[in-house]
């Protein structure tokens, strides 16, 4: 992992004291509620429904058993609102159903990051300094600036990769991190990166992404889309450099922010993403962009083309952990005899094996994934205990380093594969070995209405109703992998648009209900080329939304095309592609008709 | 840190009377931009002024600081570049890194908390206006 050095930490220390000034200027009544908003919101903090949330930056998705501890201590001795906020959080959520509003949490989100949802404004400065002391902070979580990048979370590890992005993606943390001329952009600005074939970060469906590839001389680059995004608008990025040297990367970046400061529309913040803008312009904007990266290039000298010496620096902060190497040395033969006895005598580590431990570049070694995904607590929510827990595991495991991933669970990247029963015993016990990465209850989902103040229906209830119903192991595997995404409103943070399922809650007048879509994709190889879901009809109340999910499992089960082997039958998404969603919304439409005439 | 445009606060009267002083004199240029103006269609306007004068209608507005990137690094303006408008505190410091030299405060900003904001970083990890970036710096860590 990269390591802070001084400058990194008395920048950080600054940040920090600058934050305790801006509040201590707000609260004395210096600075007024609008000009305090943007400066809270590029530290991470938000006003909720509740209370405040806090929004720290996982830097392309990395974490350390240290700053798992530190978040852990966030959690345990912070999110805890005052009782007055609390009793009246829960009688407003009582009446909407929700049972279970729990404090003393952290949540993993889809760009990464960990929100903690009930710390008292009061207390910012002071968790602020706390996260300081572990190199981590909420610089622009939040704000109409370049957010934290996001990145593969199998990056320098996964066998597919090209090359490995965390270098890059380093290095344009550091350009990004308090850029003077983007910081009051007309609308967020968000960036994702990978080095592998396959696309684990949904590149397409950023403001800006990137791929790395090698030209045909050799030479390694980016592929570069930009103007993707979600939000009431889905639009996938259009290409703008099919190959751009890796030297160019933040002088290119540069040049088409630059454009888009300048010319974004600031009159309607529904149209002011980049994606408007390249829609509206085209190839006019690309053109710009283009003209604008020459400028800076011959005019300018290139001020951030990235030397070599620059890149090797960054990239030794990246080398495998010490300590690995000389184990896998000495494999241990009654290691992988006791698995596979274990295996062969268990069918849940069978499936864990199956499911949540990939292939890693060295044999020697696996991924695993660690699945924030089961019943009782949101998806992507872990307690203070689970937290420290993981920190703990990730230390005896995985060379004391983690990864965020964008549907919300942890991996660990350096796990060798003699560790394996251990590591399933312990997350087993901590709740955290559900064997269901890439199945339909290993789903996204947004904090949606429970917490947050834009949504306009709660997910959570639709993710915990579904993964209720859906807790037979066989069945799951019956169903096969399938993404299922819950957005609490338009804004998409759960990317429902994406999804094979897509649900997106929606307010009709002051009830909550919900519009489903169906053959999303984020972009992998399984899901196809990214493109957003076609909405089935009208949309469902609550109580009809498992149901509806219901028909279209069991539709798209007597659909699916079988070769016989399990391995030739036809996912979800392939099906829902050959036919349509026509039998889908027929299916789901019946439900709706039978729940209301019932009711 | 030493910046190479080490930014200058005024009072809105500082301004209006150095603007009063300006208008006396023959040859003196104040050249104004609106924020949805590109700056490169004026290079000789900009070329002969004195000040150049970029607004901020409202201090989210960020248009203003790619101007100010562009009358310094591309065309290489050396007089003085002022942000007016709604200019804050909190701000001066992206000003001062995009290539202001001077900016007129709003009334209700405190003159020490302005220049508190300037003093807080000794360094930043991108090049700008006025500085390389770090790692083009003979003394980069």
């Amino acid at each position: 992992m990269y390591q802070y050095n001084e400058f990194d930490k008395a920048f950080l220390r600054n940040r920090a004291a600058q934050f305790r000034d801006q509040i201590e200027r707000w609260q004395d009544g210096r600075l007024s509620e609008d000009q305090f908003r943007p400066l809270r919101l590029q530290n991470g903090w938000y006003v909720q429904r509740h209370a405040p949330m806090l929004r720290v930056a996982v830097p392309y998705g990395e974490l350390s058993s240290a700053q798992l501890r530190v978040l852990g201590r966030v959690a345990r001795e912070y999110d805890e609102p005052e009782a007055e906020v609390y009793s009246r959080a829960l009688d407003a959520q009582r009446k909407l159903g929700t049972v279970r509003l729990p404090t003393h949490h952290a949540h993993f989100t889809t760009r990464t990051n960990v929100q903690f949802n009930w710390i008292p404004l009061a207390k910012a400065a002071d968790v602020m300094d706390l996260l300081a002391t572990v190199n981590m902070h909420g610089i622009q979580t939040s704000g109409n600036c370049i957010r934290n990048i996001s990145c593969d979370e199998r990056a320098g590890v996964a066998p597919d990769e090209i090359a490995d992005p965390r270098p890059f993606a380093e290095i344009m943390r550091q350009w990004t991190t308090l850029h003077p001329e983007f910081a009051y952009l007309p609308r967020k600005f968000k960036i994702a990166m990978t080095g592998a074939s396959e696309d684990r970060a949904a590149t397409e469906w950023h403001d800006v992404g990137l791929r790395l590839k090698y030209d045909e001389h050799g030479a390694l680059g980016f592929r570069v889309t930009v103007g993707g995004g979600m939000g009431r608008t889905p639009v996938i990025g259009a290409v703008l450099r099919e190959f751009l040297p890796w030297q160019h990367v933040m002088n290119y970046i540069e040049a088409a922010v630059r454009v888009y400061n300048q010319y974004g529309r600031r009159d309607n913040k529904y149209k002011a993403r980049i994606k408007i803008l390249v829609k509206s312009e085209g190839q006019h904007y690309i053109d710009d962009v283009e003209e604008e990266f020459r400028q800076i290039i011959e005019h300018d000298g290139g001020p951030h083309t990235i030397p070599d010496a620059e890149l090797e620096r960054v990239r030794a902060y990246f080398l495998s952990p010490e300590g690995l190497a000389a184990r896998k040395q000495q494999p241990d033969p009654l290691a992988a005899t006791a698995l596979r006895e274990a295996a062969a005598h268990t069918p849940q580590l069978a499936r864990w094996l199956e499911r949540n431990v990939a292939a890693h570049r060295d044999p020697a070694l696996r991924i695993v994934t660690l699945s924030f995904k089961r019943l009782l607590q949101a998806p992507g929510d872990a307690s203070a205990d689970q937290l420290d827990v993981v920190a703990d595991l990730v230390d005896r495991f995985s060379a004391g380093e983690a990864r965020v991933t964008h549907t919300q669970n942890i991996v660990l990247p350096w796990v060798h594969a003699d560790d394996l029963l251990a590591l399933w015993n312990a997350a087993r016990a901590a709740g955290l070995a559900s064997a269901n990465v890439n199945l339909l209850t290993d789903m996204i989902a947004c904090p949606g209405g429970d917490f947050c103040a834009l949504a306009n229906a709660r997910s959570l209830p639709i993710a915990q109703a579904i993964t209720e119903r859906y807790q037979d192991m066989d069945e799951l595997e019956d169903i096969g992998e399938i993404d299922l995404h819950i957005s609490g409103c338009i804004n998409s943070c759960g990317h429902h648009h994406s999804g094979h399922i897509g649900i997106l809650g929606v307010d009709k007048d002051g009830s909550e209900w919900y519009q489903v879509t169906l053959g999303g994709s984020d972009g992998t190889e399984a899901s196809g080329p990214a493109q957003a879901g076609k909405v089935i009809g009208p949309s469902f109340s609550a109580g009809e939304v498992t149901e509806a999910v219901q028909a279209i499992l069991q539709t798209y089960l007597s659909l699916r095309a079988s070769g016989g082997a399990r391995a030739c039958r036809e996912t979800f998404i392939e099906t829902v592609r050959r036919v349509g969603i026509e039998p889908f919304k027929a299916a789901a439409n019946r439900v709706r008709t039978l729940a209301e005439e019932i009711a | 840190m030493s910046t190479a445009f080490n930014i200058r606060l005024l009072t809105a009267d500082e301004h209006a009377a150095e603007n009063a002083a300006d208008s006396k004199r023959a040859e003196s240029s104040v050249v104004t931009l609106a924020n949805d103006v590109d700056p490169l269609t004026l290079r000789d306007a900009i070329a002969a002024a004195q000040r150049v004068e970029l607004h901020f209608p409202s201090f989210t507005d960020g248009r203003a600081y790619s101007q100010a990137y562009l009358i310094r690094r591309r065309l290489g303006f050396t007089g003085d570049l002022r942000a007016t408008g709604d200019v804050l505190a909190d701000q001066l410091t992206q000003m001062e890194r995009t290539g202001f030299s001077s900016a007129v405060l709003t009334s209700d900003v405190n003159i020490d908390d302005a220049r508190r904001q300037l003093q807080r970083f000794a360094a930043f990890y991108q090049g700008d206006a006025a500085h390389d970036a770090p790692f083009r710096r003979p003394d980069a860590v």
